[in-house]
Parts: structure tokens; C-alpha cells; sequence
């Protein structure tokens, strides 16, 4: 019945879909758009690592004298390696140890920080390699002296040409450099992510440095709601190791970067729900749409109303016409609306300069709102009908 | 007929009062009538004269101010809405000057509509529908439109739906007030073969040539029935 009634309009039928159509489509892809760049903000932080787990030794205290804080000689390299093996919902660890050096190359020198790391550090950071290649486990094992260097060192010592196959020296040691990595450029506190030298953390520790510890140790989580739990496996595996009991201190620091993570998140979320709420005011223009247009279609059909009622249709009857036609509207509308909003949000997706992400939440909620829009914009003609008197209904003309 | 003398109709004491200003004008003022089962009566008044309120009241579309109208043994003078829409929808089958067909549905369609307000199922609904829509001959035509239709079809099918109910009494306001001669012809051979069948009809018409048909009838003149005669008398309405 309620299709009979909307097909015999089809025109004013689409155009009052329509309104409903743009409002769930705008609000689709507005929220795409706005999850899209929450996305971008999160895969961005997380190449920081935002999964990252710190482990940092804790300061030195001879005697009540406390020392800064990393400066404790006792994070050990083995103390990675056991966390690696025994600490689940992990997907790297990797230990570094880093000090500034003067690099030589031919007459050229540059002062760069120079960092000893396992190859799972690239993975970690998510470093490419633009030419060469990455030191490997290997390299790490036998104590190579190899050298991955960033782009700005790269530039400072050999201009344009090509440093791959040849031999840098770090303080006075030779350094054969094997890769050259992609440019970073500026991280978000401002400093270059360019100028590293990145050697292996062993020739780093045994030749370089003569260290028998690390300065930090990155862990990284497979899953950032896990984030806790494995900071305090990590906490209880490294008190263990180094034999510490009770109530006493621990002698190193484990951070994470969560809340930077949450700070930015509700950024992006503020974003979504800003996108989504200047959407939604045009599927309540779309509702309004469906409240004028069934005005109009109650008082055309005054007379078919009277005839119902004549016939013994009773307010509920006449009412639930109605509201049948108008929530149609808003459920045919609302489906018309997912597909254009998802193609349009596929469309900005693909040729715009944003990342959309289609969640179902929007989706749904969008549709039952344009569901509901159409019961609650229906319900003032539907009851304006089921109350009109049959007798002036049967006389009206 | 067993039960000759049975009242379908009891009218006692209704007056219907409207406010015009200050002043209180009476519509209908006093009016006591019996309708026998079977009966076939004529209606007939000038306009003005409360002959449209006493139908809305008899068809339970209106209610009056003052006074008694039992249906079928049943008070109805003081229903709710909803339950006169249930009354109408069960005791009283409707026939309109202007067909008042829905326009968007076939004729079987617009036949089988009291029965969608009576909770028929839709087998059911379009059986019987069909069936009325043979007793008036337009079996062949259940599928057209109203507008596919003439005026005298159309009232056709609004007769099979007055009737698809099996409803009491037949309220038939002007049902040849837009027909021409032979169509006119043509329902009143269908009222006459009901009103042999034992229904009661109530037909409403200014015409006296339209109103001899009737085995009874009703002159009311300012909201009161003035004659009451049997078949035969040609009363003059103006």
C-alpha cells in the first residue's frame, strides 16, 4: 500500500529521498573522511611507535647521590635478548646503544650521532633502505664493520656521489657503508631523523664504544590493547633478572607512548564527530523534507482518507499508512544514501589527497537515524490525517 | 424473513446542535424513527432541511447531540471514534453520488478495502471481493482501474463494496445523482433485486421518480420527518 501510494509520485517520492540520500551520504563520507585521517594520525604516530615500549636503565645512587636518569651501566644486551624469548604479544625488540662521533670521509667530516642496533630496528621505526641495504644479523653477529648512514650525513660527506661500497671512518675506525636510508626528515620534536650513522650493535658496544651495556631497549606490541599487560611482563621478567625483591625500586624505567597515542586520538576523534554533525544537520533538512512532503500528500489525499475512514479504517489504521510511507522513504532513502556515501568516500579515497576508512558504525547509524527520521517527521501528518473528521474528508474536494 | 417485525433502526429523541455565534441552531430537531429489517426506505428533503446530518448520523459518521440510535439492537449514539469506525466498518455498507472509488487501486482492490479494515485475510478478502464483484456483473473488469471505467461500472463496484461485509444496511447517498438515465436504470435494478434479497436500504435523493422505488418513504423538513408514507405516494420535496 505504502508502495502503491509512493510510486504514484515517483518524482516527488526521489526528490524527498533525495534529501535523505544526500544526509546519510554526506554523513558516510564525512565520516570516512574524518576516520580516514584519524588512521593517517595513527599509522604516523605508530611509525614513531606508538606501540613502543621504552625499557631504559634506571639513574645510579651511590650513596643517596642519584645520578641521571639512563645512567645505571646494568641493562644488558642479554636482558633484550630474554625479554625477546619469554615476553609474549611481541613483534620486535630491538636494544641500541648511541653516541656522537666525528665522521671522516676523504677530507670531508660531519659530527652525526652514531647508533648501534639490531636489524630488526629498521622494522621497528620503519626505516627503508633508499640505496643498499640494511645491516643483517650477520653483520651483527661477527661484529662487522658496516654502516647504514641517513641521508643528511650522506650529503655532508659525498655530496652527490654515490657512498654505497665505500669506507667511512668513525673515530679513526674504518666503517665500510652498505646502505644509505630513505629521508625521514624532520621528526615531530624537530630534530633531523637523517643524521644517524647506523652500525651493529655489537661492533658498536665491543669496538666503538667498549660498552657492555645498552641505553635502550625499543619493544614493540603486536597489539596496542596489550600495551599494559606486556609493559608489566616486561617489569616483573627484568626484576627477576636483576634480582631485585620487594619493595625496592626498580633499576630501570619502562615507557610507552600511549598517551601521546590518546591525545591524538581524541584530536581525530573531535574531527569525526565535528565532519559527522555538520553532516547529520542535512539528513534532519532531509527529515523536515519528509515532514513537508507528507503534509502536502495528507491534504491531497483528504478525500482517499475519508473513504478509508468511511469504510471503517480506524485512527491507528490511517496512522499507520502513513508513517509506513514516510519511515519507506527514510529506509529506501537511508540504502540509496549508504551506496552514494560509500562511493563517494571510496571516490575522495582514491583521488583525493585523503585516506577514507568505511566503518560499519557510521553506517549503521546513519541509516537508523534516516530510519528514524522518517517515523519522527512522519508522525505529526500521520496523526494530522488520522484525525481528520470523515465527514469534512469525504466533502473536501 | 422469520422474524418479520425486527428493528434494525430506533431513532429516539436525536437532535444535533451546532453553535453559530452565540445562537444554538438545531440541524436535526427531535427526530424518532424505526427502520424495520428489509426495509427499503427513501430519504428525500430539500437542502437544508437536516436530511445530510440524519444520514451522517445514520451511517454513524456523525454523532448526535441529544437522544438514542440503537443499530442492530446496539446504542451507537455515543461511540469513540474508533469504535463507530468498527461500527461502520461492520453494520454499514457506504454508496456515494461520487462513487468515492480510490483512484490508484483496481476494482477489486477498492471492493476488498473493509475488508482489509476488518482483518480478512488477503485469500479471503480477494475471494469475496470477486464474488460481489459478480453479483454486479463486472467480474470481467476486476483488474481496471477506476478511471478505466463508466459511471455507472463505478458505482457498480461501489455497491459490491457497500456489500462485501455483509453489512446490515446500505447507506446510499444520491447514488444516481451522476449517472445518466440508463446507468440510473441500471442501479436501481440492483438496489430493487437487494432489497428482494432482504437488505435494508436507506437511499437519500431529492428525486421523487428515484424515491417511488423505495417500499417506504421519509420527508424531513427542518431537522424534523414530516410525512412518512408507504410505496406509491409521489411527495413532493420543494
Amino acid at each position: 500500500m505504502a508502495f502503491t501510494a509512493l510510486l504514484a509520485n515517483k518524482m516527488r517520492s526521489l526528490l524527498t529521498m533525495l534529501g535523505i540520500i544526500i544526509g546519510v551520504g554526506a554523513v558516510i563520507a564525512m565520516v570516512s573522511v574524518g576516520m580516514g585521517v584519524k588512521s593517517d594520525v595513527v599509522s604516523s604516530i605508530s611509525s614513531l611507535g606508538s606501540n613502543m615500549l621504552i625499557v631504559s636503565p634506571g639513574s645510579t645512587d651511590r650513596g643517596g647521590i642519584r645520578g641521571a636518569a639512563g645512567s645505571r651501566t646494568n641493562l644488558k644486551y642479554d636482558d633484550a635478548l630474554a625479554i625477546k624469548e619469554k615476553a609474549k604479544n611481541i613483534d620486535f625488540v630491538s636494544p641500541s646503544v648511541s653516541r656522537s662521533y666525528q665522521i671522516v670521509y676523504g677530507n670531508q667530516n660531519w659530527n652525526s650521532s652514531v647508533m648501534g642496533v639490531t636489524p630488526e630496528y629498521m622494522s621497528i621505526r620503519s626505516l627503508e633502505v633508499g640505496t643498499g641495504s640494511f645491516i643483517t644479523e650477520n653483520d651483527n653477529n661477527k661484529r662487522n664493520r658496516v654502516a647504514v648512514i641517513g641521508s643528511t650525513v650522506a650529503t655532508n660527506l659525498f655530496g652527490t656521489s654515490n657512498p654505497v661500497g665505500q669506507n667511512i671512518r668513525v673515530n679513526n675506525q674504518p666503517f665500510k657503508v652498505i646502505g644509505v636510508l630513505e629521508s625521514k626528515g624532520q621528526s615531530s620534536m624537530g630534530q633531523d631523523q637523517d643524521d644517524v650513522v647506523i652500525v651493529p650493535l655489537t661492533t658498536a658496544m665491543e669496538r666503538l664504544m667498549a660498552m657492555d651495556y645498552v641505553s635502550s631497549v625499543n619493544i614493540q606490541v603486536s597489539d596496542s590493547n596489550k600495551m599494559d599487560q606486556v609493559q608489566e611482563d616486561i617489569e616483573v621478567l627484568l626484576r627477576q633478572r636483576h634480582k631485585i625483591i620487594g619493595g625496592k625500586a626498580d633499576d630501570f624505567n619502562v615507557r610507552n607512548m600511549t598517551s601521546l597515542m590518546e591525545t591524538m586520538n581524541q584530536t581525530t576523534t573531535m574531527l569525526t564527530i565535528l565532519l559527522g554533525s555538520i553532516a547529520g544537520i542535512s539528513l534532519v533538512v532531509g527529515g523536515i523534507g519528509i515532514m513537508n512532503i507528507m503534509m502536502v500528500s495528507v491534504t491531497e489525499r483528504t478525500r482517499e482518507i475519508g473513504i478509508r475512514k468511511a469504510l471503517g479504517a480506524t485512527f491507528q489504521n490511517i496512522m499507520m499508512q502513513f508513517l509506513i510511507e514516510s519511515v519507506v522513504i527514510g529506509v529506501i532513502g537511508g540504502i540509496i544514501g549508504i551506496g552514494i556515501g560509500c562511493g563517494l568516500s571510496m571516490l575522495v579515497g582514491k583521488f583525493g589527497n585523503f585516506t577514507t576508512v568505511i566503518t560499519p558504525l557510521p553506517v549503521f547509524v546513519s541509516f537508523s537515524f534516516s530510519v528514524g527520521i522518517g517515523l519522527f517527521f512522519g508522525i505529526y501528518p500521520a496523526r494530522k490525517a488520522a484525525k481528520l473528521d470523515p465527514i469534512e474528508a469525504l466533502r473536501y474536494e | 424473513m422469520g422474524n418479520i417485525e425486527k428493528i434494525t433502526i430506533s431513532l429516539r429523541g436525536i437532535k444535533k446542535l451546532y453553535k453559530v455565534g452565540d445562537q444554538e441552531v438545531a440541524a436535526l430537531n427531535g427526530i424518532d424513527l424505526d427502520i424495520k429489517e428489509g426495509e427499503f426506505a427513501a430519504l428525500m428533503g430539500p437542502s437544508g432541511s437536516g436530511k445530510s446530518t440524519l444520514m451522517n448520523i445514520l451511517g454513524c459518521l456523525d454523532r448526535p447531540s441529544v437522544g438514542s440510535y440503537r443499530l442492530d439492537g446496539q446504542e451507537v449514539a455515543h461511540l469513540s471514534d474508533d469504535m463507530l469506525a468498527k461500527t461502520r466498518n461492520q453494520k454499514i455498507g457506504f454508496v456515494f453520488q461520487n462513487f468515492n472509488l480510490l483512484s490508484r487501486i483496481s476494482a477489486l482492490e477498492n471492493v476488498a478495502l473493509p475488508l482489509v479494515y476488518a482483518g480478512v485475510d488477503s485469500d479471503e478478502r480477494e475471494e469475496r471481493a470477486m464474488y460481489f464483484l459478480e453479483q454486479v456483473g463486472l467480474a470481467d473488469r476486476a483488474d481496471h482501474q477506476p478511471n478505466e471505467l463508466s459511471g455507472g461500472q463505478r458505482q457498480r463496484v461501489a455497491i459490491a463494496r457497500a456489500l462485501v461485509n455483509d453489512p446490515q444496511i446500505i447507506m446510499a447517498d444520491e447514488p444516481t445523482g451522476n449517472l445518466d438515465t440508463k446507468s440510473t436504470k441500471e442501479i436501481m435494478e440492483i438496489f430493487q433485486s437487494m432489497h428482494e434479497k432482504g437488505r435494508t436500504i436507506i437511499l437519500v435523493t431529492h428525486e421523487p421518480d428515484i424515491a417511488v422505488c423505495a417500499s417506504r418513504q421519509l420527508l424531513v423538513r427542518d431537522g424534523v420527518i414530516t410525512r412518512d408514507e408507504g410505496k406509491g405516494v409521489v411527495l413532493d420535496v420543494v
